[in-house]
């Protein structure tokens, strides 16, 4: 199959992925109700709506970011995590809830995401040199770090109840978000997708190692302050909104390889692409499990994706071997 | 048409590369840089392609100092092979060849004039008959001729080589100086990085020898391969002569008593 055929494919499973989380629930809410003037119709417009765009927006943020992330340090084991922004946008969250500035209108998304910011400008600080070793390694000190202090965070909750709220929160989740929640982060993601979406040409020429980069014309210190500010903006609000949903950024660019080849610029799209689809089916499947209260998408994910991911990693290495 | 360096320095944590190399690289000519290991070669060729900034001193292209020129009219000019024939991604031979036009890529996908180019260089290289195949699954002398492919397809003036033959067996080793010579008699300046001293004696026109960091000798092969510079920069024992057809060989004896 040709790519045009593919991404047109990518595009169409989208599409469907995110009807079906429209629809998708305990109450199955059929397009002829979307605008019907009844509980339906409330449940479309102040629930189902909001989640499926986020589930879109996130994502999208994550297969992209991913996508990125691989293609600039040349290492198929890095996701968005790497940079610490996401665990720096959780320990901000946290910090919301537990002083109760989360009460106040967008307070826990402004604490997230200033606490995303600060990542940033730290990483930026720390990596000024341009290389790849010091990058890793402030990622690496910022996620630890932030780990910790939210670690510290939830063992001084005054409560069981504070505790599991932020236990609850950092699982990840898209339940109950509203459409102002949307706008709120929509700005930020865009921007970063826009960033990210312009390293294509940059990674291409990674893959002739930094000096064959830099000898092209890139410049890596450029790039380095693109991909930092795209993945903390897009990645910061994405946790800021719905909390830590991992292993997307991760299984999603090694999914697209195997449809699209292994060029770093042809698979930042159909990555994109990939992520939405990912999160929006297993955000639908998880509203439909039978039960109380909902499996959190953060841990449907990985219970989901693990597995998955092992199984694909044993089909491509007998494939290549 | 020259690339010149004036008095170039250059040093890691204060410990010197370089110091004060003053040198002359003509278009046309294939000029090989030699030294033993940590001569700074690689410095100097670095330096060169623009991608390292001495600390003190210039070098320039026709008159221009190469590190103020815009980096996609600086690539545009001068190709460099790197040292280690690094490959990242199991992308096609064509598609890693196609990475030489990024300097000339404006907007998305490649342009008539890309694609002639890209031809081009994997014909002169004779990479076509596995343009498609991942470059991961080249064997070590196809994956150097698909990277040199790369470099050509930017059509620099300058092709700038930093070991261009390890890990080669001698066949592909004379594959690629032939492709380099070439490049050198078609007009183009090209300067390589060797550890070779039979094939500098036999493929350069032109030779700078660095010595700990510093000029030891330029000038041609007579001037600069002497047994007594290959004793007190090498420190080995080594005969030049005439083979039966007339050209210039180097048997290297030993290394020099102490």
């Amino acid at each position: 199959m040709n790519k045009r055929a593919l991404t047109a494919l990518l595009l169409l499973l989208t599409l469907a992925a995110f009807l079906l989380s429209l629809m998708a629930g305990k109450v199955w809410i059929w397009p002829n109700s979307w605008a019907a003037d009844n509980a339906d119709g409330w449940i479309f417009l102040e629930l189902r709506l909001p989640r499926a765009v986020l589930g879109l927006c996130i994502g999208a943020v994550l297969g992209l970011s991913g996508a990125v992330l691989q293609g600039y340090l040349r290492n198929p084991l890095a996701d968005p995590t790497v940079l610490g922004v996401s665990a720096s946008a959780a320990l901000g969250g946290v910090g919301a809830i537990y002083t109760g500035l989360n009460l106040l209108p967008f307070g826990l998304f402004t604490c997230a995401m200033l606490s995303a910011g600060l990542s940033i400008l730290l990483l930026l600080a720390i990596s000024r040199s341009g290389g790849v070793m010091g990058f890793i390694l402030g990622g690496m000190v910022l996620s630890t770090l932030a780990g910790a202090l939210t670690a510290f965070i939830i063992s001084i909750a005054p409560n069981p109840f504070a505790a599991s709220e932020i236990i609850n929160w950092l699982m990840g989740a898209l339940t109950d978000r509203l459409m102002a929640d949307v706008w709120t982060a929509l700005p930020f993601m865009a921007l970063g997708v826009a960033l990210l979406l312009s390293t294509g040409r940059a990674l291409d020429a990674l893959t002739l190692g930094e000096n064959g980069a830099k000898s092209l014309g890139i410049n890596l210190f450029r790039l380095q302050w693109i991909i930092v500010l795209g993945v903390g903006l897009a990645v910061g609000a994405s946790v800021a909104v719905s909390g830590v949903v991992g292993f997307v950024g991760l299984i999603v660019p090694h999914l697209i390889r195997a449809l699209y080849g292994e060029q770093p610029s042809q698979i930042l799209l159909p990555s994109a692409l990939g992520g939405a689809i990912l999160t929006l089916t297993a955000d639908s499947l998880v509203r439909l499990v039978p039960g109380p209260s909902e499996v959190r998408l953060g841990i449907a994910m990985a219970v989901l994706g693990a597995p998955f991911f092992l199984l694909l990693l044993l089909r491509y290495r007998k494939g290549t071997a | 048409m020259t690339l010149t360096v004036r008095n170039l320095c250059f040093a890691y944590a204060h410990q010197p590369i370089l110091e004060g190399i003053d040198a002359t690289f003509d278009a046309g000519k294939f000029t090989v840089i030699l030294g033993p290991n940590g001569a700074g070669k690689s410095t100097l060729l670095a330096s060169l392609a623009g991608i390292l900034k001495p600390q003190t001193g210039t070098a320039s292209l026709h008159g221009t100092d190469i590190t103020r020129m815009p980096p996609t009219a600086r690539a545009r000019q001068i190709g460099l092979l790197p040292q280690g024939a690094e490959t990242h991604w199991a992308i096609s031979s064509e598609a890693l060849v196609a990475l030489g036009r990024i300097p000339h890529m404006r907007g998305a996908g490649t342009s008539a004039d890309d694609r002639r180019a890209i031809s081009a260089a994997m014909s002169a290289t004779a990479t076509e008959g596995f343009a498609h195949r991942p470059v991961t699954l080249l064997s070590g002398g196809e994956r150097a001729r698909v990277l040199l492919a790369r470099v050509l397809a930017g059509e620099p003036e300058w092709i700038l080589a930093d070991e261009p033959l390890a890990n080669l067996d001698p066949g592909f080793q004379l594959d690629i100086l032939h492709l380099l010579r070439q490049q050198a008699e078609a007009g183009k300046g090209v300067i390589a990085v060797l550890h070779d001293l039979q094939y500098a004696v036999r493929f350069a026109d032109h030779l700078v020898l660095l010595h700990q960091g510093r000029l030891f000798a330029q000038g041609g092969v007579d001037d600069v391969i002497t047994p007594a510079n290959l004793a007190d920069v090498y420190g080995i024992d080594a005969n030049l002569f005439k083979d039966e057809e007339g050209a210039v060989q180097l048997f290297i004896k030993g290394k020099v008593r102490p």
